[in-house]
């Protein structure tokens, strides 16, 4: 299969992959901070930690890939107008790039100090 | 093929019956978009928490507020809907519950589970807690 007649197919299964990816650290996470209180030292401590700093980073690329293929597919499927639905997915597609490098800012300044 | 067809063309989709995997289907969709729509404030709560004390304990104020404990309980009921309904799709991918019968009661199941989730995240966050 070619790169284009591929790009449906790897959209189906990058939605998929990256939904178990978010519902298992979902999960791990409730179970994590189960019947506990959350301090800011202790959530400070968490999100410094190597281990969940990645899984925490990773969470948010999941996530942000799962928005897109979702959010895109919704705007290509009610926006008919070509032009508005160029414009409307761009803006998603930057909105998006800059809250995953906030993310990645905010993260990565944690595990660093 | 007759030009005069005057039989009435009825597409109003609030008064066609759906099935209840189709208001699964577009309820998928509806969560997915508020979770969208609530991607900024939530990488904002969640920079403001890791800043340092003062900030986390802004964000423990805001999220006790009257407006986002109901915004949360919303946020609960996306969330809850979203994930049980990928799951039973994620399912359907496996011909897991693919027959109609099963996919129309795993439907129902998914709406109670996610309204039980709800009403459960109701009680705790404006209700019975605190």
């Amino acid at each position: 299969m070619s790169w284009r007649a591929s790009s449906g197919l790897r959209a189906w299964l990058l939605q998929r992959l990256s939904a178990v990816y978010i519902l298992v650290f979902l999960l791990m996470f409730a179970y994590v901070w189960r019947g506990q209180v959350i301090t800011y030292d202790t959530w400070h401590a968490w999100v410094a930690h190597p281990a969940a700093n990645i899984a925490l980073i990773l969470f948010a690329f999941a996530l942000l890939l799962h928005a897109w293929i979702g959010g895109r597919d919704v705007i290509i499927d009610y926006v008919k107008s070509v032009a508005l639905r160029y414009v409307l997915i761009s803006v998603f597609a930057l909105g998006l790039i800059i809250l995953g490098l906030w993310t990645l800012r905010s993260v990565l300044l944690v595990g660093v100090t | 093929m007759s030009t005069t067809d005057n039989r009435p063309v009825f597409l109003n989709l609030l008064r066609i019956h759906q099935p209840v995997t189709a208001v699964l289907s577009i309820l998928h969709r509806i969560s997915g978009v508020l979770m969208i729509l609530s991607l900024p404030g939530l990488v904002y709560l969640l920079s403001l928490s890791l800043e340092d004390q003062a900030g986390f304990t802004r964000v423990a104020a805001l999220l006790g507020s009257l407006p986002m404990r109901l915004l949360g309980v919303l946020f609960v009921w996306a969330l809850s809907h979203h994930l049980l309904a990928g799951i039973r799709f994620m399912l359907l991918d496996f011909d897991v519950g693919i027959t109609r019968m099963t996919a129309r009661y795993t439907a129902w199941l998914v709406h109670g589970l996610a309204l039980m989730t709800s009403l459960f995240a109701g009680w705790v966050m404006l209700g019975g807690g605190t």
